[in-house]
């Protein structure tokens, strides 16, 4: 496909929650809770007046079906600012600060005064029914291999809470994470090569990660804006792997190719949607269909012009039909049936020409039937009636979920622009020079580069770099060897790897401060403990951390023998195998130095064993 | 507009109105947006600009130059007076406001909130009300509830009164919440009604999608379409969005300062719960029916009556004070069953002498005063100060102010409070009525 011609632009979205101690408006934890929950509470919510304009009763009714809610609290994690029982207390200036680090790292422009503002969410994410948001910084810039990219702006919002099921018409949340900051870069849309989305993608990664970010997954999210010069624009949500960025591209693109194809194919026949909601259940009293069978009332709509597209393609293994789909179960139906698929799912030729007959309809013309509740089904197909003759307009916009294949389905029409005003529980913050400066002048290494300067400054390998970066244990790397001269690469080998094995045996290795590390390395370097203790000290120090290292080296017997106790114990064994050196001579080295490193093992340096042993061989000889 | 000197003297400067699309040039940006007013008690020398994408920043006007990119409407809010349809066959209920938050609009553009108060509009806001009955509307005066005055309740009484003698079915009030029990406790003492009059709220605004206020207001109308004659509040009654309690006027306090089911009746049950549109009638709970009382109003009453708490070390002064300034009456929050330190006994004897009546209440706020247990109460009464037997503090304040409105014999007002004139008080304590 030839990008250009399409006029493809893409742009990107990226949410990132921080890690600050509290949450944006209230002191809770930021971390996500498994703890059974001590109190579900019973919402609903309603669109406010401006929202639905005038009286409409169905229009308020079709508005508040499945807008109930149910939130878990906790006594610990969670208090009633989550639960929208009590004010949102004063901005998190944390959270703001990384936001201004981000902003600086991105040559943004930083906005005098910061607005929290209100943004209209009713799904229940929020329990207030709007997401609080601010705008802290715009203009920003990135430059890339590709070329220049333009950050648009930075947002500093608050994370929705978790959902957990939907169950008897209730929508469950968690609270745990409603209320963690997250920062939201948006990139303007003006990417045209997928292999640029990902680089793009890729570098803003880098940034955050070099900042006090959390990390693991489902803390980043990365949604993608992409639109041809025919189509419309698209939100595809949840873009996790970067690989498949240009997969997600191509197939977005030839779907908006196809149901623009489909739209010139319908004006041709001029095709037209049919009012009349038709009731079938006459025609399938003896139905095989097992769906059919089981629900309470089967209704169909007539699509005139429509035979034939339903069941076209627009994705690998989505049709056409998939699409209008997706819009009804918006209305609580598991699927719909069309025409351009019947016989199957247990409904006969013979029950299809039945349709056929009773809807009157000719050989262009198409059904789509739903069998459900009465007002379910009803509800169901007056979205298909819509879906269905939006297909007269080519592409829609949409906001849709990404899928691990790289296909994308519908979640919701995309939000417009200006359901924001202020959030007047809190004050309008000021974002001085003084705030800004000191954060500025201390900006983070990007991770690519402090990797650089590490193996080079430290002469490590890149392995122990990369992993040394991405564990986050650089600061406290370079910390030790800061005060300690002792050579770097068991310093790097204990935090990048020994750290997270320890930690797997159950052990909290948050409990060794920057001094624990530097008292078992001034042992190792003052020869006093052997490299390979270095890791069975740092887990008797995580047992008793209270202690003076050197003791517990001296309890734990990790500390080296004086040479001359090591050579005793040589000259000893060396003294009761004497038959083996004068048989073997210079062969018994192997083995001889098998048993006294045996004994030794970190009590004396392999170096010094050696030494000795030969020594020792020698004398015999 | 709330921009004060000098970015009131830069938009007059640049010959800009809110509303108007312009564009301010910083040193090394520019920001195009729409100019917004700023909240009156925000620092002086920043616009404020909605950009395209729905955001308001701040934007220091220092070092800056700004132009007109396009004018802009004033954002103008209608009250919309449109006709609703009326029902024959239905009640007709009277909705009064007085300022709360029950029913205002967001203008999504400016994101300024107009308390709108007409009928169409609170119909519009909350459709489903049409089933229930129809609808007379009035804003009787909008002001915040801290602002609360008793010529508000007097007002209040009064048209309380018209619409009942123009045949209303039942009367809803919208309170904010803040003073909701003084003047469902004021209203309490001024009416004697045929009718229910319900007052009810919201704890979050009706902005907001998850306002409390749709549920308050529907079960309001619920209430005053039923048979409990009688001043009630009608609020959450829990967290969940599912039921509401109808508490007894005089026996109501908020108890939370955030909660959606900040509302208890202290001292006692809730008269009712209204679930699923059902009122549930607390079977032990004796009540006036509809039509059983004439309508009667007495909105006589005195505004100069104190209320002060009592607390470890305060001095006499606090009593004298008002009796220099020539309060007419005193309610006392005493500690425990009903006790100020000794010290205060001599200003009491005073007030008696100048035929000032003092009222305690306890600052438990449940339970029952009981001056006779230590020698200090006994001292108390001695000195002539009345029991307010199991009445909160703020319930107390109002029957005094209402009492003192009736007469200015000392005998006399002390009689009245002693008399139950709304159930606001009752004599037997029951086990169920502690933090519930």
């Amino acid at each position: 496909m030839d990008y250009n011609e399409l006029g493809l632009k893409m742009g990107l979205e990226i949410h990132q929650q921080l890690n600050s101690e509290h949450k944006l408006f209230c002191p809770c934890k930021t971390e996500l809770v498994d703890d059974d929950y001590n109190e579900l509470i019973q919402r609903k919510l309603r669109p406010t007046q401006s929202e639905l304009g005038e009286i409409d009763r169905a229009a308020l009714q079709e508005s508040l079906r499945g807008l109930n809610f149910k939130y878990e609290n906790f006594e610990k994690h969670t208090c009633l600012v989550e639960n929208d029982d009590e004010p949102p207390h004063s901005l998190n200036e944390e959270a703001l600060d990384i936001c201004i680090t981000i902003a600086c790292l991105m040559n943004m422009h930083i906005v005098d005064e910061f607005h929290t503002m209100r943004k209209q969410v009713i799904d229940g994410s929020n329990t207030g029914g709007f997401q609080r948001t601010g705008m802290v910084a715009t203009d920003g810039y990135l430059d890339t291999p590709y070329g220049r990219v333009v950050i648009e702006s930075l947002g500093l919002e608050e994370d929705a809470a978790r959902r957990i099921e939907t169950k008897d018409g209730f929508t469950e949340f968690r609270l745990d994470r409603l209320g963690i900051p997250l920062a939201e870069i948006t990139t303007d849309p003006s990417m045209h090569d997928p292999a640029q989305v990902r680089e793009v993608a890729y570098m803003l990664g880098q940034i955050l990660r070099s900042t006090n970010v959390k990390r693991g997954l489902g803390t980043i999210r990365q949604d993608l804006n992409i639109s041809i010069a025919k189509g419309a624009r698209v939100e595809i949500k949840g873009v996790q792997d970067l690989d498949l960025m240009s997969e997600i591209v191509e197939r977005e693109v030839q779907r908006q190719l196809v149901l623009i194809d489909i739209k010139e194919e319908l004006e041709k026949r001029n095709a037209e949607v049919l009012e009349e909601i038709h009731t079938l259940d006459d025609l399938f009293v003896d139905t095989e269909s097992k769906i059919l069978k089981s629900a309470e009332t089967i209704k169909a709509v007539v699509l005139k012009g429509y035979n034939g597209l339903i069941g076209r393609e627009v994705q690998p293994g989505r049709r056409f039909g998939t699409e209008i789909a997706s819009y009804a179960k918006k209305r609580g139906v598991s699927g719909i049936f069309h025409s351009d698929e019947l016989p199957a799912y247990g409904i006969t030729q013979d029950e299809v020409d039945k349709v056929t007959e009773f809807l009157n309809i000719g050989d262009d013309d198409a059904f789509i039937i739903v069998a459900h509740d009465e007002d379910i089904a009803i509800s169901a197909l007056e979205e298909v009636k819509r879906r269905a003759a939006l297909g007269l307009e080519g592409v829609v916009e949409e906001t849709r979920k990404a899928l691990d294949d790289g296909n994308t389905e519908y979640m919701r029409p995309l939000p417009t622009a200006n359901r924001m005003y202020l959030e007047t529980d809190i004050p309008l913050f000021k974002i001085t020079e003084d705030r800004i400066e000191p954060i500025a002048n201390n900006l983070p290494e990007l991770p690519d580069v402090k990797q650089a300067r590490i193996i080079k400054e430290y002469k490590l390998s890149e392995d122990l770099a990369t992993q040394l970066v991405k564990r986050q244990e650089a600061d406290m790397f370079e910390a030790i060897l800061a005060d300690v001269d002792v050579d770097a690469t068991p310093v790097a080998s204990l935090l990048a790897y020994d750290l997270r094995e320890i930690k797997r045996e159950g052990y909290d290795v948050n409990i060794l401060t920057l001094e624990h590390y530097k008292g078992i390395f001034t042992l190792l370097s003052e020869g006093k403990i052997a490299k390979d203790s270095v890791r069975k000290l740092a887990v008797e120090t995580i047992k008793t951390p209270d202690d003076d290292i050197a003791e517990i080296a001296e309890k734990n017997n990790l500390t080296m023998m004086s040479e001359d106790d090591v050579a005793k114990i040589i000259a000893d064994i060396v003294a009761q195998n004497e038959g083996m050196v004068k048989e073997r001579q210079m062969g018994a080295m192997g083995p001889l130095m098998g048993m006294c490193m045996k004994q030794l093992k970190g009590k004396a340096d392999g170096g010094l064993v050696n030494k000795i042993v030969r020594e020792e061989i020698q004398k015999l000889i | 507009m709330t921009y004060k000197e000098n970015s009131e003297k830069y938009i007059e400067n640049y010959n800009l109105s809110i509303g108007d699309t312009i564009k301010v040039h910083k040193e090394d940006i520019s920001y195009t947006g729409i100019l917004l007013d700023r909240p009156e008690d925000a620092e002086d020398g920043f616009l404020v600009l909605k950009l395209s994408s729905g955001y308001n920043i701040g934007v220091a006007i220092d070092n800056t130059t700004a132009e007109l990119v396009e004018k802009g409407d004033k954002p103008k809010i209608g009250y919309d007076e449109s006709e609703i349809p009326k029902d024959p066959s239905k009640e007709n209920i009277s909705v009064i406001s007085t300022g709360g938050t029950v029913s205002s609009v967001i203008d999504y553009r400016t994101g300024a909130v107009y308390p709108k108060f007409t009928a169409s509009d609170l119909v519009k806001a909350n459709p489903e009300l049409l089933d229930y009955a129809n609808y007379n509307v009035k804003a009787l005066y909008n002001i915040f509830s801290e602002d609360m005055k008793h010529e508000y309740w007097v007002k209040a009484a009064e048209e309380i009164a018209n619409d009942i003698s123009d045949g209303a079915d039942g009367i809803v009030i919208a309170h904010g919440t803040d003073t909701m029990h003084y003047t469902s406790a004021a209203l309490s003492f001024m009416l004697k009604t045929p009718v229910p009059v319900i007052i009810t709220g919201a704890q979050r605004s009706s902005d907001r999608p998850s306002s409390d206020a749709n549920i308050n207001l529907i079960d309001s109308v619920i209430a005053a379409k039923g048979d409990i004659a009688e001043v009630c509040v009608c609020m959450h009654g829990s967290l969940n969005d599912n039921f509401t309690y109808l508490h007894k006027g005089t026996k109501v306090r908020k108890m939370h300062t955030s909660r959606r089911d900040t509302f208890r009746s202290i001292n006692a049950q809730p008269i009712a719960k209204i679930e699923n549109k059902k009122i549930n009638i607390n079977p032990e709970y004796s009540y006036t029916k509809r039509g059983e009382n004439e309508l009667e109003v007495n909105t006589n009453i005195e505004e100069k009556v104190g209320l002060v708490k009592s607390f470890p070390g305060i001095s006499k002064d606090f009593i004298e004070y008002h009796i220099d300034k020539g309060y007419k009456g005193l309610v006392i929050e005493g500690t425990g069953l009903g006790h100020t330190p000794n010290e205060l006994i001599g200003s009491f004897k005073r007030a008696k002498d100048e035929n000032i009546p003092v009222i305690m209440t306890s600052q438990c706020l449940y339970g029952r005063i009981n001056m006779n247990v230590y020698s200090s109460g006994r001292e108390l009464i001695d000195a002539g100060v009345i029991s307010a037997q199991d009445m909160t503090p703020e319930t107390a304040y109002v029957k005094l102010c209402w009492a003192l409105g009736q007469s200015d014999d000392y005998n006399k007002v002390k009689e009245i409070m002693q008399t139950n004139i709304a159930g606001e008080f009752s004599v037997k304590s029951s086990i169920k009525d502690f933090l519930n």
